[in-house]
């Protein structure tokens, strides 16, 4: 682990990708064409109006991270590529867990979660949900100490990460109105109600 | 306001794009748009006999003129098998575009009559895919496509239309302006990057220029020779850089890599610098990515930064345009003579000739391909498919133009040749073509030649026949012991084919006929196929065995030479 709570092989990418149908599945193509593993993988809306923010973490054993950011960068729809890995940044990942308790260790596990300051957002008669938001150094060292109770179910949204300081990894460039609307209506279905306000489907 | 509907705005479009010519092959979903062809005189649409060929024929007019090439197919089986022919472009970075109709809005994803996930099933092969769900983008959507297909790194644009946004109405806005930020090639190269390749250059003993299909899509043949010859540098090319670098240069030593010249595979290994040039350091080429030259300081010069470091570890990489960066170098680099190391390169050619047609009593395919050259003075255009014959056309013709030799290097198709001699003969209507093809290969594609007839394309085709997929063959012969499977192919007789569609046809199982033959073909005002029974076991040499180095590239065998 390093000072930004990753190992060292993992890369942390943030792709600025143009918010149309399809950019998914153009990266998650690339990735898996290449051989590129992929740790996890979060998408949502950016601070910009059509533009969609995905954080990977990329295994960089599998690959030279700078081959893995030139391929993204061919893609049309990828509008910025950073490699945030050597950068002072903040790293957060939110994590459910449902855990296994009885009535007489519930309190022992409550107590572990306010050590992590992780949050009991469900409780029932054999089990309760903790919900934690950290990097993955302190999530991993939660998971091993819950592993003993029985883990029976757990969702991780994977990695997300911004630079910290003044600096951005944002896209400065706007497009004009009438570019972007066909932009952004470009592959989408067209619905009677309403235009999907999908990321990135 | 002018209301038109998407088939209308389409081809509006592709005419202001200036495309002239459209390969295609109708079907239900593209209805609309057939309907409205005939609306657009300035527009010819030619009838391909399958979709993969109208991909070829794009393809081939575009690698012919430089221009972008136009395909058209209709959803579901159209689509898919332009697959083929998509994927062949985009290997070869040939800028293309190729549009497809789909099912109604209403349909697609409820998996209905001829229905595909077209741009599902492009994505992979093509620069960048479209899925047009209005009609009013469907005027941005065009611009945007060839303006993706012919800048940068050149490449197939695919876009697909459902049959409802062809029909639909609205009012045609031509955009003129388009703005993608996510694609912003870069033509210039980095000032610094081009002084450290000009020192680098500067100070080799031994350099060497490797060139490649850059050369041609860049236009830079001038600006690479005026490189050279400052410099006095050796110039090897690519496969698919044949011709970028004119093949009678005294500075040319020929194609480098499983198949090339024995001399410039050993330059390429000797040399201590290696100047990539519009190239991308392709294993075919290159041989054992780990044990290619590895003393030599690379300097890469490509548009596409991707491609730098992707193979072979790059000391020197310059991004940019060929075309620009080229004469910089050339500016601030000393003139040169390189004589002891040009004189290193032309003795081992001299010792170890690659390219001499042996004397045989044997009809072999060198020798026909030789005497075409000399019967055409080098002025033919020549397009080939994947195998012994692709190999024997760029050896033993020789190519003095970028856009002289068209083949399927990367994707290696079957069948490119004849799709690709009748689109370029398009494109061409005056150019002398000829389609050498693998009698395999031919009859992959064969069903085309109705084209040649319909659209009057006077291609000469040469047939290589040997009744054999020969280049798997001789792999079997080589590394499988001579076990020959699923490679002996019947034949039809070709003549009777050709006639059949109208195409005059001679067969020549002689030496003596080659030349009468060729001279026949060539005078004949329409298209011919000579249909060339040659010797079955001929093998292609020099050969760099798969997974080898170029060091280790294996000679003409002993018992070969006295066949």
């Amino acid at each position: 682990m390093n000072m930004n709570g990753h190992s060292p092989a993992q890369h942390i990418v943030v792709a600025i990708v143009e918010d149309k149908p399809g950019v998914l599945q153009r990266v998650a193509g690339l990735f898996r064409r290449r051989g590129f593993n992929i740790e996890s993988l979060a998408v949502g809306h950016s601070e910009s109006e059509g533009l969609s923010r995905i954080t990977l973490v990329v295994d960089g054993a599998s690959a030279p991270v700078e081959q893995v950011v030139k391929q993204l960068y061919k893609l049309i729809d990828v509008v910025k590529v950073s490699d945030l890995t050597d950068e002072a940044m903040v790293s957060r990942e939110l994590v459910l867990m449902k855990i296994r308790c009885t009535s007489e260790n519930r309190h022992e596990i409550i107590e572990i979660a306010n050590l992590f300051r992780a949050n009991i957002v469900d409780i029932a008669t054999s089990s309760l949900i903790l919900q934690i938001t950290g990097d993955q150094e302190k999530i991993d060292a939660l998971l091993d100490l819950c592993k003993p109770y029985g883990i029976r179910e757990l969702t991780r949204t994977g990695t997300v990460s911004m630079v910290r300081g003044n600096r951005t990894t944002t896209v400065k460039e706007t497009e004009s109105d009438e570019i972007a609307k066909v932009h952004q209506s470009q592959g989408r279905r067209v619905s009677d109600s309403q235009e999907l306000p999908f990321s990135s489907d | 306001m002018v209301k038109m509907n998407g088939s209308q705005i389409l081809l509006e479009c592709l005419k202001r794009e200036g495309t002239t010519t459209v390969f295609g092959y109708p079907g239900g979903a593209v209805l609309p748009l057939y309907d409205a062809i005939p609306e657009f005189p300035e527009i010819h649409h030619v009838l391909v006999r399958h979709e993969q060929s109208a991909a070829h024929m794009a393809d081939g007019f575009a690698r012919a003129t430089g221009e972008v090439g136009v395909c058209l197919a209709t959803s579901g089986p159209g689509a898919t098998n332009l697959v083929t022919g998509i994927a062949t472009s985009f290997l070869d970075s040939t800028p293309m575009v190729a549009i497809t109709g789909n099912v109604a809005r209403t349909l697609l994803g409820k998996d209905g009559f001829q229905e595909a996930d077209s741009t599902g099933i492009t994505q992979p092969i093509t620069k960048h895919n479209y899925l047009v769900m209005r009609a009013e983008n469907i005027a941005m959507t065009v611009r945007e496509a060839f303006h993706i297909a012919s800048t940068g790194r050149p490449g197939p644009v695919h876009i697909d239309i459902p049959k409802d946004v062809l029909q639909e109405e609205v009012e045609f806005i031509w955009p003129e302006k388009i703005n993608l930020r996510g694609y912003k090639p870069n033509t210039k190269g980095h000032t610094g990057m081009i002084r450290r390749a000009a020192e680098a250059i500067s100070t080799a003993k031994k350099p060497l220029i490797i060139s490649g299909h850059g050369i041609k899509w860049g236009n830079a043949q001038a600006e690479l020779i005026a490189l050279a010859e400052k410099a006095n540098i050796p110039v090897i090319t690519t496969f698919l850089g044949i011709g970028g670098f004119p093949e009678t240069h005294q500075l040319s030593y020929g194609w480098l890599g499983m198949h090339g010249m024995y001399h410039a595979n050993m330059a390429a290994d000797e040399a201590d610098v290696v100047i990539g040039i519009g190239m991308r350091f392709d294993d075919r080429a290159m041989g054992r990515f780990s044990d290619f030259n590895p003393d030599a300081t690379i300097v890469h010069i490509d548009i596409d930064p991707a491609e730098i470091g992707k193979n072979l570890p790059t000391a020197i990489p310059v991004v940019g345009d060929v075309k620009q960066v080229l004469p910089e170098i050339t500016e601030i680099i000393p003139t040169g003579d390189n004589k002891p190391w040009l004189s290193w390169i032309e003795k081992v050619a001299e010792e170890h000739p690659s390219l001499e047609v042996r004397e045989t009593r044997r009809l072999i395919p060198q020798y026909i391909i030789r005497s075409l050259y000399e019967e055409t003075n080098g002025q033919a255009t020549i397009t080939t498919g994947v195998g012994q014959h692709q190999m024997w056309a760029g050896q033993h013709y020789f190519y003095n133009d970028p856009r002289q030799l068209i083949s399927s290097g990367g994707l290696g198709t079957m069948g490119f040749e004849l799709p690709a001699a009748i689109g370029a003969q398009i494109a061409k209507p005056d150019a002398e073509i000829w389609a050498i093809c693998g009698d395999a290969g031919f009859q992959m594609t064969l069903q085309e030649l109705a084209v040649c007839i319909d659209e009057r394309a006077p291609v000469k085709i040469a047939i290589m026949n040997n009744a054999y997929l020969g280049m798997v063959r001789q792999w079997q012969e080589l590394f499988y012991d001579d076990n020959y499977v699923s490679v002996a192919v019947t034949q039809p007789d070709f003549s009777k084919i050709a006639e059949a569609y109208g195409i005059k046809a001679i067969k020549v199982e002689t030496k003596a006929d080659v030349l009468p033959a060729i001279a026949e073909a060539r005078e004949f005002d329409g298209p011919v196929l000579i249909d060339f029974h040659v010797d079955q076991e001929e093998n292609v040499w020099p050969m760099v065995p798969a997974g080898a180095a170029l060091r280790e590239t294996i000679e003409i065998p002993e018992k070969e030479l006295i066949r």
